[in-house]
């Protein structure tokens, strides 16, 4: 109303009256034809039926025209494309999850970030979705007095370990409903978890080969002084604890990168049969030198998975590797590849790659362990095999990361089959 | 929704205290596994003393569901609902008390050098049988039953590592009487974890049959470990 200045109240209200009579005059002739009508059709008395249009006259004059919500919704309509933004459109825009909800706690919107992170929340009671105690104090805090509650910490455990520090808020004015937002800070805490479990992980498994190294110097520089066939000896063996060594931190460095990615759905769409070829061709020299026959099963057509051609490539890698290495004595390994017959849980179409050897197989204790680090079935077998203990945690991360699964099925004595199944793409 | 508002709020309370009590009991199993394996009594005693809020908590949705029963005098689904209510805080209670009965081990396990196998075989446990009563407590919060097949699947893998680890730890004790006291007790630890898996596996089934009125089929046993015998001549 500052166009209101000069005028006086009398010849303010006087313009606003008019107004509203002239918004509201097809409904006031109604009304007054319909009052009229009736004291006609009635024959009742004509000053009162006038009176009554009058009254109704007055009332629409002295009634604002726009009710408080009205006004409100107003306040903040559309001025600039900025103002005319959607905020379903801009929450879609914002990379971290973002949910809002009403005061009873359910969920009326996420953002398409929050589906991918936490699954469909839409109608969920927060309370039951996010149960961690420090959550469950900050969705408390947030509904009770309405103020800024300090974030708090959040792990989501699952499919892989993210740590997210989460805010709440009401949002707007008066509307009753609430925002969460949730920062992704894995990144920080995966790197210091990294370097926690690297120190933990590489000390412990390079002290055997560093201990074996020490003594064997130790030898050289005295008993074996004057003894060159000794010496040749004690070196190849040095070198071969230090190619064991080395092998171990390329490994664990691998591991630990993929642990530190962040989770991104695998983008590309990765012929496998192109990867399994690849892999094959790339181990045929081991697989000759261990007298061990690959043979593969594989489709004419290409069979397209969802995934990071890299990581699919290391997963084939080890896992072939693993079976030209410990299951030599059985002579061959088959690689097979297929459109899986049944979708996954989700009802997504998968395909599904086996490798199968035919050597001693594994003992039924340790199948469900084996992905673990550093587990071995044998470890004197692993050592002669060069084997680090981390193929196969390497193979399982890789699998959880691109919503894949491994499972394996041996029988003692007649080999193992590791099977892979990965969301088509 | 009921004509009677308050009686949906009722409801929602006794959900809401279950979600709490689930989120409780998952920080219990976590905390007490963390404590084990970085020896941090600290941490250990904080869960002992988390296992009360669990028992108050537990009486709090027993009251309140007599209470609701009581005065609405609920039918079919409410009624399974209520009834789940008491059944599901009654196995999330126990599960504190395996966690506590972890935590209290600590001090006993940690005396000794660990073997790092076994530790680590308990981690590997505790992700799983985490895991799963995630999965379930979600499925509390969404009622998507029809994952609640895969759950199950889980429990078979808890029973698989669990009997791995039996037998480990067997082997262990029987290389060197030493390691009998603190095998011992990550034995208990072991069979603590493999009991909160079987509780989440019941957390399911009250689920499944609030939601359903139909009963999960009955699962198979993959717990071999009463069979396990170690050849001490072969070792």
């Amino acid at each position: 109303m500052s166009d209101a200045g000069p005028e006086s109240a009398a010849e303010g209200f006087a313009r606003i009256a008019a107004s509203r009579l002239m918004r509201a005059r097809w409904t006031l002739v109604a009304a007054a034809a319909a009052i009229l009508g009736v004291t006609f059709a009635a024959g009742g008395r004509w000053l009162p039926a006038l009176a009554a249009v009058a009254a109704v006259a007055c009332v629409s004059a002295l009634t604002p025209w726009r009710t408080r919500a009205m006004r409100l919704a107003e306040a903040g309509a559309p001025r600039s494309p900025v103002d005319r933004l959607s905020a379903l459109r801009l929450a879609a825009a914002v990379p971290d999850p973002l949910v809002v909800f009403d005061r009873s706690a359910t969920v009326v919107q996420a953002n398409p970030a929050a589906g991918a992170a936490f699954g469909s929340l839409r109608g969920v009671d927060l309370r039951l979705r996010f149960r961690a105690p420090e959550m469950q104090e900050l969705i408390r805090l947030a509904l009770d007095d309405a103020t800024h509650p300090a974030p708090v910490d959040y792990v989501e455990r699952a499919p892989i370990e993210r740590l997210f520090r989460v805010a709440a808020s009401p949002v707007g004015d008066g509307t009753g409903l609430f925002v969460l937002v949730f920062r992704d800070q894995s990144e920080a805490r995966r790197i210091d978890r990294m370097r926690a479990d690297f120190i933990a992980n590489a000390s412990h498994e390079l002290r055997t080969p560093l201990a074996s190294i020490a003594g064997f110097i130790e030898t050289l520089r005295g008993p074996a002084r004057n003894d060159p066939k000794a010496q040749a000896r004690f070196l190849e063996i040095m070198q071969a604890q230090t190619e064991r060594m080395a092998r171990l931190i390329d490994d664990l460095l691998s591991l630990s990168r993929l642990e530190t990615k962040p989770l991104a759905a695998p983008g590309q769409s990765v012929d496998l049969v192109q990867v399994v070829a690849g892999v094959a061709d790339s181990l045929a020299h081991l697989a000759a030198e261990a007298g061990v026959a690959v043979e593969r099963d594989l489709p004419a057509g290409p069979v397209l998975a969802a995934g990071t051609r890299d990581e699919l490539t290391q997963v084939f890698e080890n896992l072939i590797e693993n079976a030209i290495k410990y299951g030599r004595s059985g002579g061959r390994v088959v690689v097979s590849l297929a459109r899986a017959p049944a979708p996954d849980e989700g009802g997504r179409a998968q395909v599904e790659a086996t490798v199968r050897d035919f050597g001693p197989g594994i003992a039924e204790e340790h199948i469900p362990r084996v992905t673990e680090r550093f587990y071995r079935v044998d470890a004197e077998t692993s050592r002669a095999q060069k084997g680090t203990g981390l193929g196969l945690a390497i193979v399982k991360h890789i699998l959880t990361r691109h919503g894949g699964r491994l499972s394996i099925a041996s029988q003692p004595g007649q080999g193992a089959a590791f099977t892979v199944r990965l969301p088509a793409a | 929704m009921h004509i009677v508002r308050s009686f949906d709020e009722d409801l929602k309370y006794l959900s809401g205290r279950i979600a709490a009590m689930g989120g409780l009991a998952e920080r219990m199993v976590e905390e007490a596994v963390s404590a084990l394996v970085h020896a941090d009594e600290a941490l250990a005693r904080k869960v002992v003393a988390d296992d009360l809020l669990l028992d108050v908590a537990e009486r709090e949705i027993d009251e309140k569901a007599i209470g609701i029963i009581a005065r609405r005098q609920p039918l079919a689904g409410d009624l399974r609902e209520i009834i789940g209510a008491i059944r599901i805080s009654a196995d999330l209670e126990r599960v504190g008390d395996l966690a506590k009965n972890n935590a209290k081990r600590v001090v006993a396990i940690t005396a000794a050098q660990q073997p790092v196998r076994v530790v680590r075989g308990l981690e590997a446990l505790a992700e799983l049988a985490l895991g799963q009563l995630k999965d379930v407590l979600d499925v509390y919060a969404t009622r998507a039953v029809a994952t609640l097949a895969s759950v199950r699947e889980r429990d078979a893998q808890i029973d698989a590592v669990y009997t791995s680890l039996f037998r480990e730890l067997l082997a262990s004790m029987m290389e060197d009487p030493r390691n009998i006291t603190p095998c011992t007790h990550l034995l208990f630890c072991a069979k603590n974890l493999e009991r909160i898996g079987d509780h989440a596996t019941n957390i399911a089934e009250t689920i499944y049959y609030a939601a359903t009125a139909r009963q999960l089929p009955e699962r198979l046993r993959q717990d071999k470990s009463h069979a396990v015998t170690l050849d001490a001549a072969t070792r």
